[in-house]
């Protein structure tokens, strides 16, 4: 039997060169444990059929002296990216037998590698949730609490990750999709730098806020994989060069700003104030030293992200008209087909965000929203540049509560985005943010996890893992 | 405020039909999320410093080792809806 739960990619990759199992066989565990679990969890949209073949051939490379560190490493996918071959739907109605024709670069860089692909996971519709209850697939359920959510858009991934389904995930965060759901399974998920990531082959909903992320049990974990699909592309032009040779050690001491007025906001919980604390003083007695900091313009970014995301989903969105790939529904006329496929094919949450998207880009109140919303991330982002004048990282919690019920939030729209507040601003500003477990909430009878945020200076990944290992007592 | 109409006079811009029950909930669920969004308006002009664009670099590249002709055609012609020798197929324009 493989300790599937403590296991971690180094632990794995040392077994797998030694012999002491193969990457046939550590697959098969994990495909036991789907078996067994993903038909309450419902992580997995799809789990791959050739996943032992796959496997076979990580084997190969393994006995031929050729592995890396990720040969044979089980992964799972958001059903975002594109797997050549594979079906990518988005979450979406209208992409349910849409075949990848090409390999996102992430994907081409992981095959190198040799990981095995366990499947495609769960997500909100395009992207677009807090709770993977707006996927069109039905909602994931979180391994903690199956009557609760898992948080999202990459429900899935971090469902599949926290409960033994894979070892190591990929998201996307665009207002909070990866450090959101992470939080709320008590694993850790990153957000990286705007352009640290290709994202090339990735299904695009706000592509000024998009960004793959890794989930992993360990900040190690997530690490490793950042380090495999980091990197400048070609394919996307908005990628920017790695850093070189920056690499900050877990015995580091850090400054950790905590802006204070932007925590005393309305809606977060007690027990989630008090975690945070508590997080604090733990980073202090480590060493770190704490300081206030003031990020007063921090409490628009919420209100910035409702108005240039769903401006930008509606852009994006438009290709989904049934006609060269996705659902087609015949009417009379070709206009009519574009009405009739997308009506079928796209859900409610996608429709509210393409139909207020459609209304602040319109020329009437271009100017009030939209070039506003810019504006106003424009200082936003002049507020974290003059923070990380002053120190390394910014600590917030990552969420104001643990993982709400399934169904508890789904009739107020705005009471599903207010789940991003402390996560999204990084996404206006193109800082790397990290969430790590911070500790558990009993909620009736059931541990529920918390998580904490940390955010730095932009390409400055190193400082995260660092602060973030530091914090958990990883590898020191 | 937005009014059944604006909302259906969107979705069409936006190429969407709307359910009789989308109609009604809509233009509720838009307020309550314009109102929000409103507070942008707080931000007087005095505190916004002179509107740059964001960090300029170049990005392009030089347009060569194009893709072989042909090689992506089958898969792409496999996730047509409608298709005939290789063509897209859809209805009549005019």
């Amino acid at each position: 039997m493989i300790d599937l739960k403590n296991l971690t990619i180094k632990k794995a990759h040392e077994a797998l060169i030694k012999g002491e199992y193969t990457a046939v066989d550590l697959a098969t565990a994990y495909l036991e444990q789907i078996n067994k679990l993903d038909k309450d969890i419902h992580a997995y949209l799809e789990v791959f059929s050739d996943v032992l073949e796959q496997a076979k051939i990580a084997d190969e490379k393994i006995k031929s002296g050729k592995a890396g560190q990720l040969t044979g490493i089980p992964i799972a996918i958001k059903d975002n990216i594109l797997i050549k071959g594979r079906i990518a739907s988005a979450g979406s109605k209208i992409l349910e037998n849409y075949i990848a024709t090409y390999d996102a670069t992430v994907i081409k860089k992981l095959k190198n590698e040799g990981v095995v692909f366990m499947g495609r996971t769960n997500m909100d519709e395009f992207a677009m949730g807090s709770s993977t209850e707006n996927s069109a697939y039905g909602p994931t359920k979180n391994p903690y609490d199956l009557e609760r959510v898992p948080g999202g858009s990459s429900g899935g991934s971090a469902a599949a990750v926290a409960a033994n389904m894979a070892l190591i995930a990929l998201g996307s965060d665009t207002g909070g999709s990866v450090r959101q759901p992470a939080s709320r399974c008590g694993i850790v998920g990153l957000k990286t730098t705007y352009g640290m990531v290709s994202r090339f082959g990735v299904i695009a909903m706000g592509s000024s806020l998009d960004q793959i992320g890794p989930f992993g049990k360990t900040v190690e974990d997530a690490e490793i994989l950042f380090n495999a699909i980091k990197g400048q592309d070609k394919m996307d032009s908005t990628t920017i060069e790695s850093p070189k040779s920056k690499v900050e050690s877990p015995k580091s001491k850090f400054k950790i700003g905590v802006p204070r007025d932007f925590l005393k906001m309305g809606g977060i919980d007690e027990s989630v104030v008090k975690n945070f604390e508590e997080s604090l003083n733990r980073l202090k007695e480590l060493g770190h030293e704490i300081i206030d900091v003031e990020l007063s313009n921090s409490k628009y970014a919420l209100a910035v992200y409702y108005v240039l995301c769903p401006a930008e989903v509606s852009s994006n969105l438009a290709r989904y008209d049934g006609m060269r790939y996705g659902k087609r529904v015949s009417g009379s006329t070709g206009i009519e087909d574009y009405f009739l496929s997308r009506q079928s094919g796209l859900g409610e949450e996608v429709k509210r965000r393409i139909v207020l998207g459609t209304y602040v880009l319109s020329s009437g109140y271009y100017d009030a929203y939209y070039n506003k919303a810019n504006t106003v991330k424009e200082i936003i982002k002049n507020d974290y540049k003059k923070v990380f004048e002053k120190v390394d990282i910014i600590a917030t919690p990552t969420t104001t509560e643990v993982a709400f019920k399934i169904g508890e939030k789904t009739a107020d729209p705005l009471q599903m985005y207010l789940e991003d507040i402390f996560t999204v601003s990084v996404n206006l500003t193109g800082n790397p943010a990290i969430s790590v477990p911070s500790g558990m909430k009993k909620v009736d009878g059931k541990d529920l996890p918390m998580g904490i945020q940390f955010i730095s200076d932009h390409s400055r990944e190193d400082k995260l893992f660092a602060v973030s290992k530091s914090f958990l007592g990883e590898n020191i | 405020m937005l009014g059944t109409d604006d909302i259906k006079k969107l979705a069409k811009l936006a190429r969407i039909t709307l359910t009789k029950e989308e109609e009604e909930k809509l233009p509720k669920e838009a307020d309550s999320i314009l109102e929000y969004v409103a507070q942008l308006k707080d931000i007087t002009s005095s505190m916004v410093e002179n509107k740059v664009a964001g960090e300029l670099r170049n990005v392009v590249r030089e347009d060569n080792n194009p893709t072989e002709t042909g090689v992506n055609t089958k898969n792409i012609v496999a996730n047509m809806p409608n298709s005939q020798d290789d063509y897209l197929k859809v209805e009549k324009i005019l």
